[in-house]
Order: structure tokens, then C-alpha cells, then sequence
């Protein structure tokens, strides 16, 4: 009930925050990229986030990184570095900076932003090659930011 | 028929070492088309190019041996039933002229060799860089008084892939100064953008990863001197506007109109990319 009253609205009012959600152009960044509070307000789910980072629709990551983690989803790719032992790496605040917007904390990275609604150049409808009407979604929501966020603190083997 | 393709056929099995990716050709391989005639697939880049890379490559070489092969003998070359289409539609009548191209142009193997190595080119009467499609069109509307071919329609593709094999072999060589620089300019300004809400420019997947997987996909250096290409995807050749839109499309932006002046632009910057490189059309890709 409550879910489908959330989803209603989320759709109703589109980019707009939900309660307790930072909006995409309201994110604070540190000066190394990193962001300090969830996106959603909520703690994240790392087996959602673990089927998000592996399925081309949503977040996709194992098109340009190996995930051991994910060895039953095929297909990984080798445009960005291996994910194994991300989670050692980088702290939740770092992963969530660098899921929200890459390009903060490695400048001109090729990674994608996952939270970033403006300052494209030619915006397409999804990939549909048509031009986007209306404001952009983000390609990930926040609480899917969170859940891979959740997800990739797990990875913490090289 | 001897085929060079122990070369080929090796060591694949290798390739695949880590879980999940997809057996990735030799990309120390040789093109040898009919067991004669040899393809420039590496060679040293244009000067253009000299500040960001050494060689380039043909798109070629980061295909699959069973993709490889089927460009090796014109037999398996899907791309060669559409060259064989299109030879009839050059010696066909259309139009209101009462004219077909072979009553300009005759001998197709004689008057179109080497063509296809210097398009894009400039213009002078029309005032533009124009590519081999434009050219055709404007042939079948200003001199056969006959309907234009939709720009990436099979018609199309097919009279580019009669008309570039005549090429095949000959060193891409497309003129990028004098009158054609600042559309030259232009496509380069446009390789260097990133476009769309995953921010990417074609210089981000094709100068800076090729030979990376990227999904299940081999990146190449996005040459285009095998096009038109048969692609096994879709079943058909598709010339270099049809992959510039795709491209576009999947940096999730708004694409350029196939045929336009963006698109003509970028077509002979990227052209000149590959100069140096063997002319392949048709060439076969997945
Ligand atoms: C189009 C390619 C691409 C996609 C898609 C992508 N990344 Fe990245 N990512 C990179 C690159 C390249 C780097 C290396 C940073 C640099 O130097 O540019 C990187 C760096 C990272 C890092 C830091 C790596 C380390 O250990 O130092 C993390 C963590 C990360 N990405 C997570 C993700 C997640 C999670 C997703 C999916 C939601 C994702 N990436 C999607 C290209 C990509
Ligand atoms: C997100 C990554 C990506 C971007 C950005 C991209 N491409 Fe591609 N491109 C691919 C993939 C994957 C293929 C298929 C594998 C290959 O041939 O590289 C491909 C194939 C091609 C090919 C076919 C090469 C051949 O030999 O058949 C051309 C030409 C090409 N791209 C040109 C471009 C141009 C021009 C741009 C910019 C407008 C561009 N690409 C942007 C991923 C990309």
C-alpha cells in the first residue's frame, strides 16, 4: 500500500524530491567528490544493489568493470578498473560521490553520472535517439544510488 | 584456395581468461581477401593524428574469427549479394532522362576506381563537402530526373558497397585541407564532444578504449574504412551514417539526422582518421 502510494507520486511529480530525498542538483559534494548523507534518507540494500550494478537497464556498471561478485551475470568489461576490493578502498561517503557524479572526484572520467539531471549536451529521450522532452530523470533513483552504494562497501576482497 | 588462417584460428581459447568474456579475435591477424589481395589493416597514423596515437587499426581486427573469416572469401561475404544487386540497378534505365549511372559512367569497375578513397569530398560547383551517398543522389536527381534514395536505405547501401569495392584495397585518402577544413574542423569539434546524459564522446569509447571490452562489445578505433559494412545484427549493410547515429544514440543523446551537414562533417573527419588504411567495403562486422 504504502509502496504503491510512493511509486503514484513519484510519478506524479517526477524529479521531484520525495520527502527525506537530496534532489540531484542539491547534492553537496566535498572537495574530493566524496557525499556524506544518503540520497535517500535511508540505509541501502546491497543484494538490490548488487542486481542493479549487474542489469543493463539500470546501472550497468559491469559494462566497463570486472565484478567478481557478479560472475553469473556475462559479460564484463575492461573500460574501468576492477570493483574487487572497492569496497577497501573507498569509504560510503567516496562511493556515493562517485556513483552521484564521477567527474568530481576523477576529473573527465568517462564513468557516467548516476545523479545529474543538467548540463548535458544534446539529452536524449532514454536511448531512444530522440531529443529529451521534458525535465531528465536521473539513471539511477536515490534509494538505487544508496542500494549500490550498500553493494559495492561489500566488495572488499582484491 | 589458400587462406592465411592458422594465423587467425589461434589462441583464442586463451583470450578468454577471465569469467564471462566473450573469445576476442587475434588481433595480430592478416586480411587477405580471396586468398590474393592483401588489406592495409595497421598502419602508422596520419600526421593529424601523431599527438594521440601511433597506428591506427581496421575494426577488423577486434572482431571474431568466425566474423574475420567471412570477410575473407567473397563467397561468404554476405555484403558481395548487395554489391551484385546494386550492378543491376547501375545498368538499369530510371527516371525521367531515360538514363541509367552506366549511361555516364559505362564500366563501373573502370570509371568508379578509386572513388570511394577520397569521399567526403569537396565540392567545388556545389560549394560543400559532399559523400558518396550525396553524390548519388544528386546523379539520380539532377541527371536521371529519377527519385532520391533514402540516405541509409538499402538501395543506398548497396550502390555505396558497388561503387566502394572498386576501392578495395586502395589507402583511404580523404583531403582534409584547402576548402574542406572547416568541415573538417567541425567533425573533429563534434569527435571530441560528449553528448548525452552518459557524457561520452566518440574519442572517450574508440581513441581512448579501444581493444577493452565494454559489455560484450570489442571496441574498435570506430574506423570506417570497411563501410558500408554488412552487419550479422541487423542483416544488412549500413553505411557510416546508420553506426554514427547508434553511437550517438547509446551515449543516451539526441542523434544527428543521417545525411545532414553534422553528420557529413563527422563522416569525413573520422574518414580521415583511417587515412592510410586499405578501402574494405564491404566489409563484414556483428
Ligand atoms: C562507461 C564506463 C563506466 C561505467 C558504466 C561505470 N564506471 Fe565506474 N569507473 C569507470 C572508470 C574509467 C573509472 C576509473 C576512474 C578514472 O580514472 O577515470 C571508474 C571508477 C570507479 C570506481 C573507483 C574504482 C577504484 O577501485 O578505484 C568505482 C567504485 C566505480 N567506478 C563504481 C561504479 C559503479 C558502481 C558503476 C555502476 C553504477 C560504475 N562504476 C559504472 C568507468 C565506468
Ligand atoms: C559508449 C561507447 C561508444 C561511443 C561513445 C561511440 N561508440 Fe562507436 N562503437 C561502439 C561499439 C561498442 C561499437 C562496436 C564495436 C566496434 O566496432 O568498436 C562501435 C562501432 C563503431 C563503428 C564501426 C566500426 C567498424 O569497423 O565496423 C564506427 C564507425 C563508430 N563506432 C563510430 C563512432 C563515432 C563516430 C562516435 C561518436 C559520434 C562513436 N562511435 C561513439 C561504442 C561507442
Amino acid at each position: 500500500m504504502k509502496l504503491t502510494s510512493l511509486t503514484l507520486a513519484a510519478s506524479l511529480i517526477g524529479s521531484a524530491a520525495l520527502a527525506g530525498e537530496v534532489a540531484p542538483k542539491d547534492v553537496q559534494f566535498d572537495d574530493y567528490g566524496a557525499v556524506e548523507v544518503s540520497l535517500s534518507g535511508a540505509s541501502g540494500d546491497a543484494a538490490n544493489g548488487a542486481l542493479i550494478a549487474g542489469t543493463k537497464s539500470k546501472g550497468n556498471c559491469v559494462a566497463c568493470h570486472a565484478i567478481t561478485a557478479l560472475a553469473d551475470v556475462p559479460f564484463h568489461g575492461e573500460v574501468g578498473p576492477t570493483l574487487d576490493g572497492a569496497g577497501a578502498r573507498w569509504n560510503a561517503a567516496e562511493l556515493r560521490g562517485l556513483l552521484a557524479n564521477a567527474k568530481m572526484t576523477f576529473d573527465g572520467t568517462v564513468m557516467p553520472a548516476f545523479y545529474k539531471v543538467d548540463g548535458f549536451t544534446r539529452p536524449g529521450d532514454a536511448y531512444t535517439g530522440k531529443a529529451a522532452e521534458g525535465e531528465l530523470m536521473p539513471i539511477l533513483t536515490a534509494q538505487e544510488i544508496e542500494d549500490v552504494v550498500a553493494f559495492v562497501a561489500t566488495l572488499n576482497e582484491e | 584456395m589458400t587462406k592465411p588462417m592458422g594465423n587467425t584460428l589461434t589462441a583464442i581459447a586463451l583470450a578468454a581468461v577471465a569469467f564471462g568474456t566473450v573469445a576476442t579475435a587475434d588481433e595480430s591477424a592478416d586480411l587477405v581477401i580471396n586468398g590474393d589481395q592483401e588489406m592495409t589493416i595497421r598502419t602508422a597514423a596520419p600526421a593529424h593524428l601523431s599527438d594521440v596515437m601511433d597506428e591506427i587499426n581496421s575494426g577488423w581486427l577486434y572482431r571474431k574469427d568466425e566474423t574475420q573469416l567471412l570477410q575473407m572469401d567473397d563467397f561468404d561475404n554476405p555484403g558481395m549479394i548487395f554489391v551484385d544487386l546494386a550492378q543491376d540497378a547501375w545498368n538499369a534505365v530510371d527516371g525521367s532522362e531515360d538514363k541509367s549511372c552506366a549511361s555516364c559512367h559505362d564500366n563501373v569497375e573502370e570509371t568508379m576506381k578509386g572513388v570511394r578513397a577520397v569521399y567526403p569530398k569537396w565540392n567545388e560547383t556545389a560549394g560543400e563537402v559532399r559523400t558518396l551517398a550525396h553524390q548519388i543522389n544528386d546523379c539520380r536527381e539532377n541527371q536521371m530526373g529519377a527519385e532520391k534514395w533514402k540516405y541509409t536505405g538499402g538501395k543506398m547501401t548497396a550502390m555505396e558497397a558497388l561503387i566502394s569495392v572498386q576501392s578495395r584495397g586502395m589507402p583511404v585518402d580523404v583531403a582534409i585541407d584547402g576548402p574542406a577544413q572547416s568541415t573538417w574542423e567541425q567533425g573533429k569539434e563534434m569527435y571530441y564532444s560528449r553528448t548525452g546524459q552518459l557524457e561520452l564522446s566518440c574519442a572517450n569509447c574508440h581513441e581512448e578504449n579501444y581493444g577493452n571490452m565494454i559489455r560484450a562489445d570489442h571496441l574498435s578505433q570506430g574506423q570506417i574504412n570497411g563501410f558500408p559494412v554488412y552487419r550479422l545484427k541487423n542483416s544488412k549493410l549500413n553505411n557510416a551514417h546508420a553506426r554514427f547515429k547508434g553511437c550517438v544514440r547509446d551515449t543516451r543523446a539526441e542523434t544527428y539526422k543521417p545525411g545532414s551537414a553534422d553528420f557529413v562533417a563527422l563522416e569525413l573527419y573520422v574518414a580521415s582518421r583511417g587515412n592510410g588504411l586499405s578501402v574494405e567495403a564491404p566489409s563484414v562486422r556483428n
